[in-house]
Order: structure tokens, then C-alpha cells, then sequence
């Protein structure tokens, strides 16, 4: 009998390999565009970030928490046995819940900015456990229906903010600012990142990865929903009430997108709900960062944070001439490849195996016959 | 005497386990070679490397005389070998014809002509016996008319070295009987024919020559006439087995269960007939019950009302004298009914996780594995190990294992281990030895003995004549949806309970006890 479980560290090592091949390609398309620029540029991007020290780690951080929480939602879902592919809905209604209860709800004091950010929780998980609903009484595919969500959400989030007064900005098109007593506190991240936009939404994204953490991990909540991800029939037959878990399961990951609207447009950096009819790519990055983080919610953590790194680098391509959507690029070339875990697990088992090749072991029990 | 294959020394290695070593094995012209052993001792490796779709490390094949490099089941199926797989390779909404000529159709300018391979293919079944109608859709027939059209795949295919992957596991006996007279058939018209196994009688009943595979090592190949069930069993699992089941008699106590006149619609749109007709009857502490039947005569969907995974239309079910009929599965599970269900990865097993966690599936929320909403990873560590040793649950690392990749034996014996610890006062065993050696067999059914005489009640639903006479106190059997007979295995011959199975011969309707 082995003690305590052996760590395996495949995912990771895949993702860095994903990383390396995305970034090998990052240079090879720096170098066809501009050939003599291409290291200068490629440095940038590697760099970029730290140019302004402190600052410049506080907005990789900033920049990072929307997506960290985007990819939570999608990641938690995802060990659950369903795919949300409806965070980008889910975040804009939550943004919605938030603006609404910070440009609404005034004189209730300190209060205010907790009352928005839970308003955006409320709002996403609503959004979010329709597609669940469906999917678990009328077996509806829960990817179309959140699909379908993303529209409805953008949609009937533009045409209540332009059609409701007191909330509508129409010299800019856009929501009003909500009041400075909604706006997320710094927590002291304002001292440790002088001058950079971060607040204490990194420091909620950091805890709620470290709850969805416990919740599937260490949780019986957790062990019947992922239980019903895997096998619906034998969580069915052990008693688990199914429907409710994955009622509860999209209802969450609805909740974890939404707070990241929450969060992002109560920053006060002069985020607004922009009437554009475009659906909010925060969520459809959120995907790349879950499955870079092989939907682990530490690694979802590290993926955020480094394709926040990446993006924020990214701007200071424009030095070069360079247009800054080659980091757009790198990071589908990342997820690509990191889609390709599999291939570098046979790589590493066949790697491991030569190593100790003879006196291979004849595991009594086990059984490698078909 | 000449060998049509011999595959000689063949050794193939998979990380961490040897599946097969050294192993020898030679099929002679017009015979059918039984290949035999537990699950995971190889059988499937050994094959899957004659039909090329593993390399061996090491050995020779050597077809009809020449040896042989076979790269993948084209080169397989150029040498004349073909293989009927365990789970069948079939297209579901294409027609038994299309599935035939599937891969090598006759065309002429790129457009299919399909008159000639249906004159082929009519031809074929002629010949063999093999009667199908050539326009059906494979979603449409029974699993042993899949079975043929699997066999007249390869009969078109001109193939004359037939594998037969555990052809039976799937079939009902009466199938069975005709797959054998099959295979007699066509080793009568020149083919030779290995017969990958683990059930002794079928190797009893058509075999001349059995080869024997024991954990990826080659025991020896008899000749089945001059050998015996209780010798092959031996060599196949290494020790004795006890083949019958060794019970004392036992006087049934109170009523545990009581089935009350329970009726079940079909839930398949476009039917009316009752799946579940009008059933009553009673299992009392320490007896076996058994319902034997026909799989489809309406077992699965009582078992289904008993488990609460479906509903009843009318009637009532009580447990320990309380009407359940309408409570929970979760309600069922914590109130003395234990359940070993029919699909062990359907509804058994959580295939993905681990073995400890599987072990706990239907206690986790239980005070002793959960506090305040948290798992307790340590006692739920300790209760797995305890299972493991205690009924020696083999797997590749303990209770970290991934259920997945046991063995089929072991998965079932981790399900029988977790249903017997909640000390059930009603255990349903439903088809518990399907698809599981002679080894585990015996041990499933003394394990059932045990419980029956630790003062259990076990209601078990068996589709095999043998363990229904072997372990039941008393036979219900099961026919389109009605129990029409109530026996007493003592007094009954297998192929009397054979005739009430098939409904050629009844009790008077629905009786009650």
C-alpha cells in the first residue's frame, strides 16, 4: 500500500510546454513580420510588464483578476461534467447586478461596495443556473443553452441600461460612474503597487480560488458533484440527487463569472457598460485560462496570472511597430498546444520507462489486459 | 499435423505489467482452440496482437507456414483472420448488408453496386445457417443477430481463421446453443476457429483443444476431451475451486421484502404492454430468492422499482413491514437495502474516481466519513484499506487506484465489498458473476452464502440456469413481465426451469406464495 496520493505534475508540464511552443511561435511570427525587431520585441514581451517595477506587476495583477474568475467558473464547472461556455453572459449581467446597486443605491454608506459586489454574485449565479435548470429536467445541452444565454444577457443588459435613465450615460453611450462608496477598496495593495489600478478584487479572486478549491476537494458537496460529472446513472443509483447537483453546479460557475463582473466594473478605473453589441471576451478568455490551468483552481490561479502578464506586456509591442493582437496569437497558440497534454504524458511515460527500462516491475494486481 | 497459426514465444509488455510473457500458442487446420483464463491474464492481449494491433516485444507469428509481420488488422485480414470482438464493431443505422461489405464494397465508376454482395451475402447465410435479413438496421436487432452479421463480416471477408472474443457473454442461453452449433458448422466447412473464454462448460461443449493463460504466462493446452471442468479450472485460476456452491439448509425467517401486485408501464413510446405485470411475492430473512428468466422479460425494471430508480404504476413495495414505494433512493439506501447492480459502470461504479472513493459512494454523507459538509479524507482512507484487505481487492496502487483500469473482477468484488458492509437487511444481486471467472465466481457466491446465512435476505436475478439452481433457495421465474412459477430447485430439472424461462410451460398465472 502506497502512502498518501503521489502528486502528478503531467498537467503542469504540459502547460509549460504549451507555453514554450506558444511563445517559440510568438517569435517566429515577431520575426515574418519584422525581421530586424523581432528580439527587441520578443524581450518586450517577456518583459514588458515589470517596465514600470511595482506598477507594473500591480496592472498584470488587475488585468488578471477578471479572467482568474472567469476561469474558475469554467474550470469548476468542467470538473463537474459540464462545459459553461455562457461565462461571458454570466459576466455581464453580473457587471449589470453590480453597476446598477452602485449608481442606485446610495447613502447606505460602507456597506455599498460589499451590497454591489454580492448584487453581481446574485446575478451571475441566476443567469448561470438557467442552462442547469434545463439541462437537468428537459436534458438540454447545457453548451447551447449557455450560448444562448450570452446573447440574452448582452442584449437585455444594453437595452436596460439605455432604456433606464438613471442609469445611462447618453453623451458617452454608456453606463454612468457608479458612486465612490461602490468602488472596490485598495486593501493596502495601493501601497505594495504604487500608481497601478489593482484593488481588492485580486484578493477576493485569490480566496474564492482557494473556496472552490475546498469545495471540490475536500467537501462532500464537491464529491457528489463531481460524482455526477463523471457517472449521472451511479450518482443516480448511490442516491445523489442529481438534478440538483448540476442545478447547483451551474448555478456556482454562473456566480464565480458574475462576481468577476463584479469586480471588474466596480474597480474604479473608468470601466463602463459600453452599449456595443459585443459579447464580453473576458468570458471567452476565461476558457483559455481554465484549460491552461488543466481546470485546476490553483492552476487557474498561475494561468491567469500569466496570461495577464502576457497581455499587459503586450501593449508595450506598439514601441516596435508591432500590433499587439500577436499576443492574442501566443495565447491561442498556448491553448492550443496545451490541448496536447496527452501526447506529452506518452512523451514522459516513454521518457520515464527507457530510464528504467529492465527490471520493469510485475505489479501483482494490477491488470493491463483488455 | 500441421498448424494453420502458431505464435510462438510471444512476449508483450505494457508499463508496469508483463501481459503476456512468453507465451506459445498453436491452432491447427479445422479446429476450434478454446483460449482460457481469468479475467486479465492476457487472453484479449494475446489476440489483439494476432489481429496487429499490438507489436509483440518479442516471438514470431507464423501463418499457414510462412512468418509473418502483422502491422494492423488489414495485413490480419489479407492472412484470412478475422475477429469477432466482445463489444461488436458495428455501424447502428447503417443495415446488416452495409455493415457487411462495409470497407470493401463493390463499386463500379465510384457507385456503389450492392446486388452482388447481397447475392453473396444471402449465399453465406445459407450455407451457415446464419439466418439475417440483409435490410434490417443493427439498432434494430437482437444482440445475437448482431453477432452473426459480425460472423458474415468475416465470412464475406473469405477470412478462414475465425476469433471469437467471449462471444457468449452477452447472449442468452438459447443463443448460446445456436452460436455453438454455429461454430461446429463452420469448422465443419474448413475454418479454424479460437475461442477466447473463461466458461469451462462452453469449452466442455465445443472445444478440442484448450490452451490455458494464467497472468500473462502460458500454463499448457490440453486436449478438452481427455480433461475435466475441475482440471481446466485448476489450471486456470492455480489452485482448487469448489465449482458448486456448498450451502446448509437454512429456515427463512420474518418477511424483509414484500412485492405487492406491482404493475410498470413501458416507458418506450409506442408500446402499452405492462413491462411489469401484476407481481407479488415475498423474501424473508436468510432465504435466496431467485428470478430467473429470459433478460428482457421485465427483471430489470422491477429491479428498478425495488432500487427507486424508476417508479411503479400501480401496486406497493414494502421493506421491514414499511411502505417504500414512494421514498427516495437515498431513503432505501440508509434503510437496510442493499443494492449490486446489473451495470457495474453504468450504475455500479464511478469509473473516474478513485477506488477509496467509490468504496464510500454510498456512505460518504454518513457521520462517519463527513463532518460539518467536509470529507473525512483519513477515515475514509482507513475504511478502504480495511475493505481492500478484507476482500482482497487487487489493483495496480490500493484505494488511489483509478477505478477504471481494474479488472472487471475486482470492480465487482469492490461493489460487493461496499454493499455488504452496510449490513444490509436486503441485498438485490443482480446478475452479480456477469462476465467474471471461475475464481471470482466462487468467491461472489460464498460471499452471497454468507450474507444469506448471517440472516440476510437476498433477492438475485440471474439469467444462468446454473447459478440460479446452484445458489437459490427458491425460483421465481420471470416471463413477459408476469411471475408465472414458484420452485423449489430441489424439485426441479434445468431443463424444466429452461421450458417455464422460455414460457412453454406455467404455474397458472401470477402466483402468490
Amino acid at each position: 500500500m502506497k502512502n498518501r496520493k503521489q502528486i502528478d505534475f503531467t498537467g503542469a508540464i504540459s502547460s509549460i510546454f504549451a507555453i514554450f511552443i506558444g511563445l517559440l511561435v510568438g517569435l517566429i511570427v515577431l520575426m515574418l513580420s519584422n525581421y530586424r525587431q523581432a528580439l527587441p520585441g520578443f524581450f518586450t514581451i517577456l518583459t514588458g510588464s515589470l517596465t514600470h517595477g511595482m506598477k507594473g506587476v500591480g496592472q498584470v495583477f488587475y488585468y488578471a483578476t477578471p479572467i482568474i474568475l472567469t476561469g474558475l467558473s469554467v474550470g469548476f464547472a468542467f470538473k463537474t461534467g459540464l462545459f459553461n461556455i455562457g461565462a461571458s453572459g454570466q459576466f455581464i449581467v453580473g457587471a449589470f447586478g453590480a453597476v446598477y446597486v452602485g449608481i442606485m443605491f446610495k447613502n447606505i454608506g460602507s456597506v455599498h461596495w460589499i451590497i454591489a459586489v454580492l448584487a453581481s454574485v446574485l446575478f451571475g449565479a441566476i443567469w448561470g443556473s438557467v442552462p442547469g435548470i434545463l439541462k437537468a429536467y428537459f436534458n438540454v445541452n447545457e453548451v447551447i443553452a449557455s450560448i444562448m444565454m450570452n446573447y440574452i444577457g448582452m442584449y437585455a443588459v444594453n437595452w436596460t441600461v439605455k432604456g433606464y435613465k438613471p442609469l445611462f450615460n447618453n453623451l458617452r453611450n454608456e453606463s454612468k460612474n457608479v458612486a465612490a462608496t461602490a468602488e472596490i477598496p485598495r486593501m493596502g495593495l495601493d501601497s505594495l503597487f504604487p500608481g497601478s489600478s489593482v484593488n481588492g478584487g485580486f484578493i477576493i479572486a485569490v480566496i474564492t480560488a482557494i473556496i472552490i478549491f475546498i469545495i471540490l476537494n475536500k467537501t462532500t458537496f464537491g464529491y457528489e458533484l463531481k460524482a455526477v460529472g463523471y457517472n449521472r446513472n451511479a450518482s443516480k443509483y448511490a442516491g445523489i440527487n442529481e438534478k440538483k447537483s448540476i442545478i447547483l453546479s451551474m448555478t456556482i460557475a454562473g456566480a464565480v463569472s458574475g462576481l468577476a463582473g463584479g469586480l471588474l466594473y466596480l474597480a474604479g478605473t473608468g470601466k463602463h457598460i459600453e452599449i456595443v453589441d459585443k459579447l464580453a471576451p473576458e468570458g471567452f478568455n476565461g476558457i483559455s485560462v481554465a484549460l491552461l490551468g488543466v481546470c485546476h483552481p490553483i492552476g487557474i490561479l498561475f494561468a491567469g496570472i500569466f496570461i495577464a502578464y502576457l497581455t499587459a506586456g503586450g501593449f508595450y509591442l506598439q514601441l516596435f511597430e508591432f500590433s499587439t493582437e500577436i499576443i492574442d496569437i501566443i495565447i491561442a497558440v498556448i491553448i492550443y498546444f496545451s490541448a496536447f497534454a496527452l501526447i506529452v504524458k506518452t512523451l514522459i511515460a516513454k521518457y520515464s520507462k527507457r530510464k528504467h527500462s529492465k527490471g520493469s516491475i510485475k505489479s501483482s494486481g494490477s491488470e493491463g489486459g483488455i | 499435423m500441421e498448424y494453420i497459426i502458431e505464435m510462438l514465444n510471444i512476449t508483450k509488455e505494457f508499463p508496469g505489467i508483463i501481459a503476456n510473457d512468453d507465451i506459445t500458442l498453436q491452432l491447427k487446420k479445422g479446429e476450434i482452440h478454446a483460449l482460457l483464463g481469468e479475467n486479465g491474464a492476457g487472453k484479449s492481449t494475446l489476440m489483439s496482437v494476432l489481429f496487429g494491433l499490438y507489436q509483440p516485444e518479442k516471438g514470431t507469428i507464423i501463418v499457414k507456414g510462412k512468418e509473418e509481420k502483422i502491422k494492423g488488422p488489414l495485413d490480419a485480414n489479407a492472412l484470412g483472420i478475422g475477429m469477432v470482438h466482445q463489444h461488436f464493431k458495428l455501424v447502428h443505422n447503417f443495415t446488416v448488408l452495409q455493415n457487411i461489405v462495409l470497407g470493401i464494397e463493390t463499386t463500379k465508376n465510384g457507385i456503389l453496386k450492392m446486388d452482388d454482395a447481397r447475392k453473396k451475402v444471402v449465399e453465406l447465410s445459407e450455407r451457415y445457417n446464419l439466418f439475417v435479413d440483409p435490410d434490417a438496421y443493427i439498432s434494430d436487432i437482437t444482440v445475437g443477430m448482431q453477432q452473426r452479421v459480425e460472423i458474415l463480416k468475416m465470412l464475406y471477408r473469405d477470412n478462414d481463421i475465425l476469433i471469437f472474443d467471449e462471444p457468449t457473454a452477452v447472449l442468452t442461453p438459447q443463443e448460446i446453443e445456436e452460436l455453438m452449433q454455429i461454430m461446429r458448422e463452420l469448422t465443419t466447412e474448413g475454418k479454424s476457429i479460437l475461442f477466447i473464454t473463461h466458461k469451462l462448460n462452453e469449452i466442455k461443449a465445443v472445444a478440442d483443444r484448450c490452451s490455458v493463460l494464467r497472468r500473462g504466462k502460458y500454463i499448457g493446452t490440453v486436449k478438452v476431451s481427455e480433461t475435466d471442468k475441475q482440471m481446466l479450472s485448476e489450471m486456470m485460476v492455480g489452485r482448487k475451486v469448489n465449482l458448486t456452491v456448498e450451502k446448509a439448509e437454512r429456515t427463512p425467517g420474518e418477511v424483509v421484502l414484500e412485492v405487492n401486485d406491482v404493475t410498470m408501464m413501458s416507458k418506450k413510446e409506442g408500446h402499452t404492454k405492462n413491462v411489469v405485470e401484476h407481481v407479488s411475492f415475498q423474501v424473508k430473512k436468510g432465504e435466496i430468492v431467485c428470478i430467473a428468466g429470459i433478460d428482457g422479460n421485465g427483471q430489470t425494471e422491477l429491479v428498478h422499482a425495488l432500487t427507486g430508480l424508476e417508479g411503479v404504476n400501480s401496486g406497493s413495495i414494502q421493506l421491514n413491514g414499511e411502505d417504500i414505494t414512494k421514498k427516495s433512493i437515498r431513503y432505501r439506501n440508509t434503510h437496510g437495502m442493499s443494492h449490486i447492480p446489473e451495470d457495474r459502470h453504468k450504475h455500479g461504479l464511478v469509473l473516474d474516481y478513485n477506488l477509496a472513493y467509490n468504496l464510500v459512494l454510498q456512505q460518504y454523507f454518513e457521520k462517519e466519513f463527513n463532518q460539518a459538509g467536509f470529507i473525512k479524507q483519513d477515515a475514509v482512507n482507513q475504511y478502504a484499506d480495511l475493505l481492500i484487505e478484507k476482500y482482497d481487492i487487487r489493483s495496480g496502487q490500493g484505494r488511489e487506484t483509478k477505478v477504471r483500469s481494474m479488472s472487471g473482477g475486482n470492480q465487482q468484488k469492490a461493489i460487493v465489498a461496499r454493499e455488504i458492509m452496510k449490513d444490509p437487511d436486503l441485498l438485490l444481486a443482480v446478475q452479480p458473476v456477469r462476465g467474471l471467472d471461475v475464481g471470482a465466481i466462487e468467491y461472489i457466491h460464498k460471499e452471497l452464502v454468507k450474507q444469506r446465512d448471517a440472516g440476510c435476505a437476498i433477492l438475485l436475478v440471474s439469467l444462468e440456469l446454473e447459478e440460479v439452481m446452484n445458489l437459490s433457495d427458491r425460483i421465481l421465474v420471470m416471463f413477459e413481465g408476469k411471475i408465472v412459477a414458484d420452485l423449489d430447485p430441489k424439485k426441479v430439472t434445468i431443463n424444466e426451469l429452461g421450458l417455464y424461462m422460455a414460457g412453454s410451460k406455467r404455474e397458472g398465472d401470477s402466483h402468490e406464495e
